[in-house]
């Protein structure tokens, strides 16, 4: 169960970001192939928020589909688990192009008056 | 809660060194509190610098733009930094850093402790042993003669760059050396985990099943190795070593296999002849 730990980051790193704003909103990157369950994450979520700035925030996760680009024809293939074959060529070497994202892409905190 | 660190709260990781028997609290947690109350933990020096920088910077956007504050911060980049600074001690030294990855009840400790013997005249071998609890692992390695320290996670279940960077500070290991991380028996959460190696290297015993590789590909897509133990039991046990091969195949082609018995030795000096070709 690493997403407590993962979630546990987000949190901390989302605070030390927003210098004491409060957070309304927090935008998640997260790949379908990053070995993350965006479900635990959510799960996690708020209980990780409680008694930080973070609390009653709203969490959007935007799940990115594996995609596969071969090493030998240059075929790119949907991927849904972390290998795969080329559907043109047969070969298993591929390079995988996008589905291992796992960032925080921004967020939201109330307007800061300075 | 550690920003570094994907452990839970008042989780004791120690690092103990077994020549000394002197065992440290590692987390090196310090808290410091907002303005607005929130407390913060940091695990690590560095990271501290490192959030100050993107303070100023989310601070500067958070007054241009208004209320959105992009950030495209990787959630794993503190762990990522130290492990990029462990690769750049390992390779100053010339160290072959070998992050050992397995089930537990694999035989790494037996396989290690084997490596460890057979090549103590052409190889110094150092060992950072990964476990949630006891020093048991390290107290083996010790017998070989070689410098080893435990590292406990207690509730953790992987072993995280900031770790090993504390590990290999006590162990101090020599020029042109290896240093064999045992990590936490564990495939799932330390492939997600750099530590800075200079390779993972995944352990499967025959006891096991054969399609563990696709199982839990994530762990043998980042290997470069894979040690398939315990071949002296296959006439006891149903596994087919082609099916396993074909899946670690597939999940990643270009992954090295070796086919070993530490008891018999069997296999083993393809193994070594691997690790002594590193150098």
């Amino acid at each position: 169960m690493h997403e407590l730990g993962i979630t546990q980051n987000i949190v901390a790193i989302v605070s030390e970001q927003a210098k004491g704003a409060p957070v309304k909103r927090v935008t998640l990157e997260i790949g379908k192939l990053s070995a993350i369950m965006p479900d635990a994450i959510r799960f996690c979520f708020d209980i990780c928020a409680q008694d930080t700035i973070l609390e009653g925030s709203t969490l959007e996760i935007i799940e990115t589909e594996g995609r596969g680009k071969c090493r030998h024809c240059g075929h790119e293939i949907a991927l849904y688990q972390p290998f795969g074959q080329c559907d043109r060529c047969n070969s298993f070497e591929l390079e995988i192009i996008q589905g291992q994202e796992l960032q925080i892409k921004e967020m939201e905190v109330e307007e800061l008056c300075v | 809660m550690c920003v570094t660190c994907g452990c839970s709260d008042g989780n004791e990781v120690t690092l103990t060194n077994i020549d000394t028997g002197k065992t440290t609290d590692i987390n090196g947690h310090h808290t410091h509190t907002l303005a607005d109350g929130t407390v913060i933990s940091h695990g690590h020096d560095h990271e501290h610098d490192h959030s100050h920088h993107h303070h100023n910077h989310a601070h500067d956007h958070a007054k241009m733009h208004g209320t959105t504050i992009s950030l495209e911060e990787k959630i794993l980049q503190k762990n990522n930094l130290i492990a990029a600074e462990n690769r750049g001690y390992f390779k100053g030294r010339n160290i072959l850093a070998l992050n050992l990855v397995s089930s537990p009840g694999s035989g790494k400790t037996t396989l290690l402790t084997r490596t460890i013997n057979d090549l103590k005249e052409r190889l110094k071998i150092n060992v950072i042993e990964g476990d949630q609890e006891t020093v048991n692992d390290a107290q083996k390695i010790k017998e070989t003669g070689c410098k080893v320290v435990q590292i406990n996670t207690g509730t953790g279940c992987h072993l995280e760059a900031a770790m090993v960077e504390k590990g290999y500070n006590e162990l101090n290991p020599e020029p042109n050396s290896i240093l064999m991380i045992e990590n936490v028996g564990n495939l799932v959460c330390p492939a997600l985990f750099d530590l800075g190696e200079t390779a993972k290297v995944a352990i499967l015993s025959v006891t096991e099943g054969e399609d563990k590789p696709i199982k839990y590909p994530h762990m043998f897509r980042e290997s470069k190795v894979m040690i398939l133990t315990k071949t002296d039991l296959l006439p006891y046990v149903q596994f087919d070593v082609e099916k396993c091969l074909d899946y670690a195949k597939q999940v990643n082609p270009q992954l090295e296999i070796f086919q070993v018995s530490s008891v018999t030795g069997e296999g083993l000096s393809s193994w070594y002849n691997w690790l002594e070709n590193c150098f």
